[in-house]
């Protein structure tokens, strides 16, 4: 449908579409010697035959385009050869076949050309990829394709595009209106490199302004503002994103934390020890996929996730037994033999898979991202671990509200003598608890794998981020984790935007410890009367 | 003690803290440090079976350094019952005020020949950062080395102790403020040498700081300091003030409904172990030879309360002992079995928080009980002290 209507606009511009061959002696400078006439050359053929001049030109950038005599033939597969005039089978072939040979720059014009003959293909998709590729080289010769494009083009998406292309390639214009009404066309993108364009413009070179054109200049000096304040507006989106993303994952290192210190008052020093242990399980099920189930090796992360989840908590219910149990009631010596643990956990680690980072890699539906502007992607691995923290989330919020076990954690943050003496096996709660601490720690370690480097060492570096993250949001409180933990996020990444990374961090740290002496329950205090311990 | 006319004097009450035996066994240690060790370092010849090397000398001397530290923080922790996890900020701190003193007295002899430190003509500084602007004087670098540090405790713990954190809390805001300045020091235009701190040092006071009398001369001030250490504590824990510390750390509220305010004891006690840490500071960097950010790390300030742990809390010859124990045990499992190294101190801090509450000197004590057959447990101070201070 599109292609017809195509070939109707072209024919109605006064281009023959009758002929289905194109003429032999537009094709031949293609031979010539000279780059310049090679180049004009191109041009000719695009504008004297889209349609057709698109096998000839692929097949000139591919190499395969010969010259045989006079004639100039396209080298088809097996030894064929084809007249590139009429694309027919030429039998037998010529003898005497030439290569033409062509150098960078023919090259770059010819994928030019060739990107703006596909502003004419009957596909969206590779009008609209056309579209994106012109906008990224368009310069004068361009214009009259890029007019002719327009002229038939009826997505508006495409349109956009192809006026943006086709103001960026009037800018050489010598007529100041022409100049001006590009200006001001430009000033509707979003794109940094359409700034860099404009912001040429409106310097100087030497004494005269590379502008000669006062009012041009003042259009363009709008029209830069205007895109800069959608750059920053992307800018500032695509932070508070990073933000919320770094948020989700405090968030995860926090979540174990919040049972394990916010409910049962236990400060756990070897939790980053715990998200190392979910990190190796991610890597430890990569390598049994790689091993035994090549094929869905892009699966392995789903594996990963319940075991990450059960050796963390196995690991969790072990330290709880064996040590944490005996030291109830004593937070300053927990905190002493947690320490020692995490050492014991981090040497084991050393020595199990060596002293040296390990390489988790991301399975292929995680790469990419989606690109809402120019200058603003969103990776899919940081939206999936927002999405897979908000599920970790609701799961632990359904555990403690909905379940029995959730209930009897409850009545032990409480009240821990009345729910032992109503019946609540408080030291199974304890344990178990501890133990969904530890295996959500796990899970964090699972998404941790997924951007962040795995090593011995690496539970080390969020321990007191994640501590800070509980502290600021309330003893015994979820939702106060999850708000100090977006919220550090999203500020620490606005504030990394003007301080750089290590001072955003000090400055964090620091309102951090002016806000406990201002507030020492949090964000969230329980309400209520509890006695000091 | 009924108010009497005329106080006995200061300097009596001082000599009083210590009885008569363990005067004679700071004798014993004085004599060792100020007599002994130069002997057999300097006059004895190397083949010599008593003599020491330069390598014990600064092992021991770097182990004096540690033993103050842990001595401060038995007075906070142990008497105070707040557990500090920020005293390696003080003591680095006081290394690095002491530290920059020591840059300064390498003068022109740096790989730069410049008046300034080469790590600020590496970065390409023209004059020194205001806060190090007198550090060549030593007189200056000992008065930042005492007040820096002891105005950041102060002002901190101020605000900590006013408004009532305590326990953990308290444990982690100090975690964060070392690890923030950790993360400052490494900075390199910060004006504190970043990551490799400062080093290469040539020179203290003039004389060569390799030279085998300065070396003496570093371990005997150690010891002294060590003593001096002790002593105060001795005093303090013993006088009027000691006790109302203990009693804060037994029942603060019962304490506060008494009419004492815990802030100013706290504080003080705080501000004193800071100070310490500090000196502690400033004499190990030139028995060492270096000070870098990464003696402000988490691990750091934690292992300063297991020498406290393992020696034994409430008793000041505890974290002495501790001090010498856990670091002997490390520069000897460093060396010959580095991979066991950090499953040693893992059990150790297990270890020494379930099977020894009042670390070895309790252990000591209780087993002496036993060999006498008296049945009865040592309920000594460290035995009421291990009770009060897990609360």
């Amino acid at each position: 449908m599109h292609k017809l209507r195509v070939l109707l606009a072209v024919c109605l511009l006064g281009i023959s579409c009758a002929q289905a061959a194109i003429d032999p002696e537009l094709l031949k400078p293609l031979a010539d010697d000279d780059s310049d006439r090679r180049i004009a050359a191109i041009l000719a053929l695009v504008e004297a035959a889209p349609e057709e001049a698109q096998p000839v030109l692929k097949a000139m950038a591919e190499d395969s385009l010969a010259l045989a005599g006079e004639r100039v033939v396209v080298l088809g597969e097996g030894g064929r050869v084809f007249d590139a005039a009429s694309n027919r089978e030429l039998t037998p072939p010529p003898a005497g076949v030439e290569t033409i040979g062509i150098n960078n720059r023919v090259r770059r014009e010819l994928a030019s050309a060739l990107a703006a003959l596909r502003l004419f293909s009957a596909e969206r998709a590779v009008r609209w990829q056309a579209a994106q590729e012109v906008n990224q080289n368009a310069d004068a010769k361009m214009l009259p394709l890029l007019e002719r494009a327009l002229a038939v083009e009826q997505d508006a998406e495409i349109r956009s595009r192809l006026q943006l292309a086709r103001a960026q390639a009037s800018l050489g214009a010598s007529d100041a209106g022409v100049r001006l009404d590009a200006v001001r066309t430009l000033g509707e993108s979003s794109d940094p490199r359409v700034r860099q364009l404009l912001l040429s413009l409106t310097e100087k070179r030497g004494d005269t302004w590379v502008e000669t054109d006062s009012a041009v200049r003042a259009a363009a000096g709008t029209s830069i503002r205007s895109i800069e304040e959608r750059l920053a507006w992307a800018d500032n989106l695509g932070r508070a994103f990073t933000g919320l993303s770094l948020g989700s994952i405090l968030l995860l290192a926090a979540l174990g934390l919040a049972i394990t210190y916010g409910v049962m008052g236990v400060i756990n020093m070897a939790h980053g020890e715990l998200l190392m242990v979910g990190a190796y399980s991610a890597w430890a099920m990569q390598s049994v996929f790689r091993a035994h189930l090549p094929a869905a090796l892009d699966w392995y992360l789903l594996a990963a996730i319940p075991v990450g989840f059960l050796s963390a908590a196995l690991v969790g219910v072990l330290m709880e037994r064996i040590v944490i149990r005996h030291l109830y009631g004593r937070p300053l010596e927990t905190l002493l033999a947690t320490w020692g643990i995490s050492l014991f956990l981090m040497q084991v680690a050393r020595t199990l898979f060596g002293a040296q980072n390990v390489e988790v890699a991301n399975p292929s539906w995680m790469a990419g991202g989606i690109e809402l502007l120019p200058n603003l992607m969103l990776p899919w691995n940081r939206i999936i671990i927002v999405a897979f923290s908000i599920a970790v989330l609701v799961a632990m919020w359904a555990i403690l509200n909905l379940s029995r076990l959730g209930m009897f954690v409850r009545a032990v943050t409480q009240n821990r003598p009345m729910a032992g003496c109503v019946g609540v096996p408080t030291g199974r709660v304890d344990t178990l608890a501890f133990g969904l601490g530890a295996g959500i720690a796990g899970l964090g370690g699972v998404a941790l794998s997924q951007i962040a480097n795995v090593g011995p060492d690496m539970g080390q570096g969020y321990i007191v981020d994640s501590f800070m993250v509980v502290v600021l949001g309330g003893v015994g409180q979820l939702a106060g984790a999850v708000w100090a933990a977006l919220g550090l996020g999203v500020f620490t990444k606005f504030l990394e935007g003007w301080t750089g990374a290590v001072v955003a961090k000090i400055v964090v740290l620091v309102i951090i410890i002016v806000f406990i002496q201002k507030r020492p329950q949090g964000l969230f205090a329980l309400k209520g009367r509890f006695v000091e311990s | 003690m009924s108010p009497s006319p005329a106080r006995t004097p200061f300097i009596v009450r001082l000599g009083n803290s210590f009885d008569a035996r363990s005067w004679g066994m700071v004798g014993v240690f004085a004599a060792f440090a100020l007599i002994a060790v130069p002997i057999m370092h300097l006059v004895l010849p190397a083949d010599h079976p008593l003599h020491l090397s330069t390598w014990f000398i600064t092992l021991v001397g770097k182990i004096l350094c540690y033993a103050i530290v842990a001595v401060a923080m038995d007075l906070i922790w142990g008497y105070g019952g707040i557990l500090s996890l920020g005293h390696g900020l003080f003591f680095a701190l006081g290394g690095y005020g002491f530290g920059m003193y020591l840059m300064r007295q390498i003068g022109r002899d740096g790989s730069y020949q410049s008046d300034l430190p080469d790590f600020m003509v590496f970065l390409d500084w023209k004059e020194l950062p205001w806060f190090w602007i007198g550090s060549d004087s030593f007189l200056w670098a000992v008065l930042l080395v005492l007040v820096v540090p002891a105005l950041i405790a102060f002002v901190f713990g101020y605000f900590a102790f006013r408004s009532r954190i305590k326990g953990v809390y308290f444990s982690i805001i100090t975690q964060a403020l070392t690890y923030a300045a950790m993360l400052l020091f490494f900075r390199n235009e910060t004006g504190f040498g970043g990551n490799n701190g400062f080093t290469d040092f040539k020179r203290i006071l003039g004389h060569p700081i390799t030279a085998p009398e300065t070396r003496v001369v570093l371990f005997a001030l150690s010891a002294l300091a060590l003593i001096g250490t002790l002593l105060l504590a001795r005093y303090l824990v013993r006088s009027k003030f000691g006790r109302v510390l203990t009693a804060i750390r037994d029942a603060e509220s019962r304490v506060m409904f008494i009419g004492y305010n815990p802030l100013w004891y706290k504080l003080f006690v705080w501000t004193l172990s800071a100070m310490l840490c500090a000196v502690a500071g400033a004499l190990y960097v030139p028995q060492v030879g270096i000070i870098n950010p990464s003696e402000m790390s988490v691990g750091n300030s934690i292992e300063i309360a297991i020498w406290v742990a393992v020696g034994g809390r409430g008793t000041l010859i505890g974290p002495v002992i501790g001090a010498f124990l856990v670091n002997l045990a490390k520069s000897w499992f460093t060396v010959s079995f580095p991979e066991y190294w950090l499953f040693f101190l893992g059990t150790l801090f297990i270890v020494a928080t379930l099977y020894l509450p009042q670390g070895v000197v309790g252990l000591w004590s209780r087993l002496r009980a036993r060999g006498r057959g008296a049945g009865a447990t040592a309920d000594g101070p460290a035995a009421a002290v291990a009770k009060g201070v897990g609360a």
